[in-house]
């Protein structure tokens, strides 16, 4: 079957299998390879990308049933050469080791950032509650993301 | 690599539609909404349909709203605005307490109140909330509409009233004054499934209960419906003797088996004391005693 599927601004049509899951689409069809296959059954969180704007877990949904959305994956967080504070703020904060969840992570990050600009702690470890991480510990990505939110708020304001 | 078995896709662009599409496609056409229970199955070839009709477009399936003097909620409302309704949670907050730990936050994004109810998993919650607050369910097939209580819904394992060709399109949740309820569940991690959990509903009219609804995940093969504790409790004074009386039925009237989450014995405790917190505190809420 025949999708178009707006991924990162840019769309797209690709013959595809209907049973292809969206993950696979990005990484091997779009060859957007930052948005990491984990788990396989929407535990892990690794694969989350934003489809409308909302975070989901991109190992359990079909490409088939984003035809006609719009899909944001980490790759689209960096524009311009420039950082999104989020990336900053990992790197600030030491929020990864190995990395293998940091681009679910940023992109829930965003996705609450972008509802809540101000969350408290606890928002943000609810936020992320779906999303594993075996390094770090959970510390440091909140404080990560409380780094981005600090800094977007300073920089909106400077403008 | 978990992938599915191939399988053919098309998109319902309206209720009737995809109803159509049922009964054009036959037994090994399934209804995909979320995903988030049926794609899981498919990927380990527990499920293995022909044909999947996506009702995702069917917008008209999503909504929470007061009606004819009950709350009615579309099939392909998702998990995070049943979480969020407040709508929902002044009338009947055991969605709440229910939505604020079924998964994650992601997953709420996708899964829908009609495809947990259809899934009709045993350890589902949703399911045992929709029992225990006496809710009716729209069923959408080729001739008719019939109208179904969670009462007579769940009929086995993973089976439900929803039959050959037919959709399940809306959730009914009658409005009687006195209302209290709650969601009692415990889980071994954040987002997991319940190692027990129970779902209560009480209507308390002049220091009597009028009406009762008990109901429990994880322990059985299907949501237990505690009829024998809620003929008990039907026109009695609420008590924490009566309440207690109605834990000790819920330990005795399911049937949990042992698993990594735990022996038998320990899940009919858990069942007990849950049943009894539920009804506690949907008690206090009915009575406005505490929220």
């Amino acid at each position: 079957m025949n999708v178009t599927i707006t991924v990162n601004g840019r769309e797209a049509s690709h013959e595809i299998e209907p049973r292809l899951l969206l993950v696979h689409y990005l990484r091997e069809t779009l060859d957007l390879t930052g948005t990491h296959w984990g788990c396989d059954t929407s535990n892990c969180g690794a694969c989350v990308v934003l489809m409308d704007g909302q975070p989901v877990k991109s190992c359990t949904i079909l490409a088939a049933m984003c035809d006609g959305h719009e899909i944001r994956t980490v790759e689209d967080l960096e524009r311009d050469g420039k950082l999104d504070p989020v990336q900053e703020g990992f790197h600030e904060r030491h929020a990864l080791q190995c990395g293998f969840c940091t681009p679910g992570m940023q992109m829930t990050a965003r996705a609450l950032l972008d509802e809540n600009p101000d969350p408290t702690e606890h928002e943000i470890r609810t936020a992320i509650s779906g999303a594993i991480c075996r390094c770090t510990g959970y510390k440091n990505i909140v404080s990560a993301v409380r780094w981005a939110a600090e800094h977007e708020a300073a920089t909106k304001q400077g403008a | 690599m978990q992938t599915p078995a191939p399988f053919e896709y098309e998109r319902a662009t309206s209720v009737e539609g995809a109803v159509e599409a049922l009964g054009r496609l036959g037994a090994e056409a399934r209804i995909i909404a979320g995903g988030h229970s049926l794609l899981p199955m498919m990927k380990l070839r527990l499920a293995t349909p022909e044909h999947l009709i996506d009702i995702n477009d069917l917008t008209e399936l999503s909504y929470i709203r007061e009606d004819e003097g009950m709350i009615k909620v579309g099939a392909l409302t998702r998990h995070v605005e049943l979480l969020t309704s407040d709508l929902l949670a002044q009338h009947f907050p055991l969605f709440r307490d229910a939505e604020e730990v079924i998964a994650d936050p992601v997953v709420r994004n996708r899964g829908t109140i009609g495809g947990s109810l259809c899934q009709a998993d045993a350890a589902e919650d949703l399911s045992a909330v929709c029992a225990a607050a006496k809710a009716f369910v729209v069923i959408r097939g080729a001739e008719e509409e019939r109208v179904v209580a969670m009462d007579d819904f769940h009929v086995g394992p993973y089976m439900t009233a929803v039959g050959a060709g037919e959709l399940l399109t809306e959730i009914r949740l009658p409005l009687f004054p006195g209302a209290g309820t709650a969601h009692e569940k415990v889980e071994r991690r954040a987002g997991d499934w319940a190692i027990a959990a129970a779902s209560a509903a009480v209507w308390i009219e002049e220091g009597s209960i009028t009406q009762v609804g008990i109901a429990l995940s994880a322990v059985g093969m299907t949501t237990i419906h505690l009829t024998r504790a809620e003929e008990l409790l039907r026109g009695q004074a609420p008590s924490e003797e009566l309440y207690a009386q109605a834990g000790a039925i819920a330990s005795e009237d399911c049937s949990p088996s042992a698993d990594g989450r735990g022996p038998i014995d320990y899940k009919r405790h858990l069942a007990g004391v849950l049943t009894h917190r539920a009804l506690r505190r949907a008690t206090e809420r009915a009575t406005g005693d505490r929220t």
